[in-house]
């Protein structure tokens, strides 16, 4: 188990690392020059060439791409001296750079950001998990009734609504029109936790109301598959109660897959959920990748990326690993 | 109507209290959306202590239907059970899930074929016994149960019995997972054990020494059994009684060494051409019954085997296809029931049957 890990480890690194050579490629190599939106900000709409020149020379783009990489990359391991204009700053390992827009280090940013990111995913994750399985059950024990197939379609009715459009509504009728839920906006937990508390909270439900309905549908097929298998026959013949028939035993198979799925969409939100960062005014990673990528802020884009894929490569080994533990049918090897 | 005849397994309990199980005119039924699907029906037959009974039939011939309600373990939502189930006196059919439950694993337990579908991948096959035995001994401890748990399978022969205790079911070779599944069902020492196609995943050696175990424990806990097969063969190894189920019927009912030496229906003969060991060393030809089951949902007209029978011409005015024959006694003695239009079945089989199966046996006789 321990060499498995090390080698997908291993893999995941190399991964990383080539992705992380895309982004310095694609802004090289890209068809327009990626100073041109920082030059046209900065300049008030009028950014001449001599002066796109001066931004392309400033930001690195007149030298190749391999030598500013290394100097990220050396950043990243050893920390790096900037220069800004006339003057130097020492960005300490690991030194993710500057971003354009702010000139600050990437790497102070990410702090401030990330618990944003990580207090809206876990609080969605939750409520996702717990309504789709709980419902998911309920509706796996009476299949094929009236309430159960009244519940399948309305998931499906609600799967079909664009996310970002469901977010929009309810923020709009929730705290714009009715004044159901508070101002929506990330107070970190340590200043004031009742704010913090309040402002996540329709985040939170939107999101996690709007994920659970495909976490419904699932756990409800894999409820239904579980308690049809031989097995849940051989724990109702001894003589167990329903109830342990359907947690101890139905549930327990059922959950497997559940869990699997869910370690990866997991890992997908704490790489930055954009819409709702972005409708509900959440200064989390998403929008913080998604705004830099809109004025080509190669180094905070870079740690974005960086970011979100080392989170789905690391989501990636857990979830093998809670697969192996939940099953012990399975070994990793 | 019908008329209610002394039935084989009844035989033993002159006048004093009726047999450990007794099934009477049991018909189950599934509404489906395709129909109503007619599982079994008008099923008849009882086990004393200490006896088994044989039940044979083709896949889809409704032996694990009826013998699931006996524990009543169709869902009571998704199937219509009729007739009568008395387990050591109690009437079972209708019985409430939470008095259902006491019964289960208790009173009669069942041994499921392909024991690895039927125990949990990822729960100790200790863990799973002990489960067994505290559901029906609340005040007993997690060590008492271990113990038991340990105990049981050192019975059914399972080497390091406290060192397997704690190994997942995938870790057991099939034949040890087939005693696993024994020793959970005789933890709480019922006295009724359904053995549904117990040997039916297993090699020929490992499925002897199953036989052969359950036999033991039988002797031990003068315990009945019931026995579901669709192989002659275990029957006659195993089995006092014998019942033949076709399309959710009995279409032959007697002791096992009366009915498989002079069986009288063209159906159990079917069953018999079709045994290997029967016809392996006599020269006889392996011959499998032709066609298909009957359907469930529209059962032909008559007797549900007319299509597939090859002597309905010998029954006049095609009675065969018109009318269905009822289960009765035939000229062996009231003790051998037969679901038979045929006028004499035995001279049929002893002049035109017995030859093609078996010609060293006619040569002997
Ligand atoms: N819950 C159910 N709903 C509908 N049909 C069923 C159900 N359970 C069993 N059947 C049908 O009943 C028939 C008899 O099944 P079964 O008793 O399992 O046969 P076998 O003799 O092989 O054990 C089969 O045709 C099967 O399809
Ligand atoms: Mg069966």
């Amino acid at each position: 188990m321990f060499a498995y890990i090390v080698k997908r480890l291993l893999a995941g690194f190399l991964v990383v690392t080539l992705i992380s050579m895309m982004v310095y490629a694609l802004f090289w190599y890209g068809p327009r020059s990626p100073a041109q939106e920082l030059c046209r900000r900065e300049s008030n709409n009028r950014c001449t060439p001599e002066k796109l020149e001066r931004y392309e020379e400033a930001l690195g783009y007149n030298n190749s791409v391999t030598s500013e990489y290394g100097k990220w990359a050396k950043g990243l391991v050893a920390g790096r001296d900037i220069t800004v204009g006339a003057s130097v700053i020492h960005c300490e390992a690991p030194c993710l750079g500057l971003s354009y827009r702010t000139r600050q280090p990437v790497f102070e940013e990410m702090k401030t950001r990330l618990p944003a990111t990580i207090s809206l995913a876990v609080g969605a994750a939750s409520i996702t998990l717990t309504i789709g399985v709980t419902v998911g059950v309920l509706a796996a024990r009476r299949r094929g009734t009236f309430a159960d197939k009244a519940l399948v379609s309305t998931t499906l009715f609600m799967s079909s609504i664009p996310y970002y459009l469901f977010a929009l509504l309810s923020m709009l009728y929730l705290t714009i029109v009715y004044d159901v839920f508070p101002q929506t906006g990330y107070t970190p937990l340590t200043d004031n936790p009742g704010a913090w508390f309040t402002g996540l909270l329709l985040p939170w439900l939107a999101l996690g109301f709007y994920n659970s309905t495909s976490y419904t549908r699932f756990s409800r097929g894999a409820m239904v598959e579980s308690l049809s298998e031989d097995y849940i026959r051989t724990a109702r013949a001894k003589g167990l109660t329903s109830r342990v028939v359907v947690m101890r035993h139905a549930l327990r198979a059922a959950l497997v897959p559940v869990v699997t799925i869910f370690g990866i969409d997991f890992a997908f939100l704490l790489a930055g959920t954009i819409f709702t960062e972005k409708i509900f005014d959440i200064q989390g990673i998403g929008r913080w990748g998604l705004d830099a990528t809109l004025i080509k802020d190669l180094p905070v884009v870079q740690a974005t990326v960086l970011f979100g894929s080392i989170i789905i490569v690391v989501a990636n080994i857990i979830v093998d690993i809670i697969y192996s533990i939940l099953d012990p049918r399975v070994r990793l090897s | 109507m019908t008329v209610q005849h002394t039935m084989p397994g009844n035989a033993a309990a002159a006048g004093s209290g009726e047999p450990y199980l007794v099934v009477e005119n049991l018909t189950v039924r599934f509404p489906t959306a395709d129909g109503l699907v007619q599982a079994v029906t008008d099923l008849s037959y009882s086990v004393e202590l200490g006896q088994t009974l044989g039940i044979v039939g083709e896949s889809g011939s409704g032996k694990s239907v009826s013998s699931m309600a006996v524990l009543g373990l169709h869902d009571a939502k998704s199937s219509r059970i009729e007739g009568s189930i008395r387990l050591g006196g109690t009437e079972v059919v209708g019985l409430s899930e939470a008095k259902l439950r006491p019964l289960r694993g208790n009173a009669a337990a069942m041994i499921f074929q392909d024991a690895l579908a039927a125990l949990h991948p990822f729960y100790k096959v200790g863990s799973q016994l002990t489960e067994a035995y505290l559901a029906h001994h609340p005040q007993a401890s997690k060590k008492d149960a271990r113990r038991r748990a340990i105990e049981m399978l050192d019975r059914v022969g399972i080497p390091q019995p406290d060192r397997r205790v704690d190994d997942f079911p995938h870790q057991f070779s099939g034949g040890m997972r087939q005693r696993a599944m024994i020793a959970m069902g005789l933890i709480n020492d019922p006295k009724l054990i359904i053995a549904d196609e117990p040997t039916t995943a297993l090699d020929v050696t490992v499925q002897a020494q199953i036989l052969d175990l359950l036999q033991d424990l039988q002797r031990e806990f003068n315990s009945a059994i019931i026995i579901i097969t669709h192989d002659l063969g275990v029957i006659a190894e195993m089995a006092d009684d014998v019942l033949v189920m076709y399309g959710g019927r009995a279409v032959e009912y007697g002791a096992t060494k009366e009915l498989l030496t002079h069986p009288e229906m063209p159906y159990t003969w079917g069953l018999l051409s079709s045994v290997p060991d029967v016809t392996a060393d006599t020269g006889g030809r392996l011959i499998p019954i032709p066609g298909n089951p009957p359907s469930l949902l529209r059962p032909p007209k008559g007797c549900p085997f007319h299509p597939r029978c090859a002597h309905v011409d010998k029954v006049p005015a095609n009675l065969c296809s018109t009318e269905l024959p009822e289960l009765l006694p035939g000229s062996r003695g009231a003790d051998h029931l037969k679901r038979c239009h045929l006028a004499d079945p035995d001279a049929i089989y002893r002049d035109q049957v017995l030859p093609e199966i078996a010609p060293d046996l006619v040569e002997e006789s």
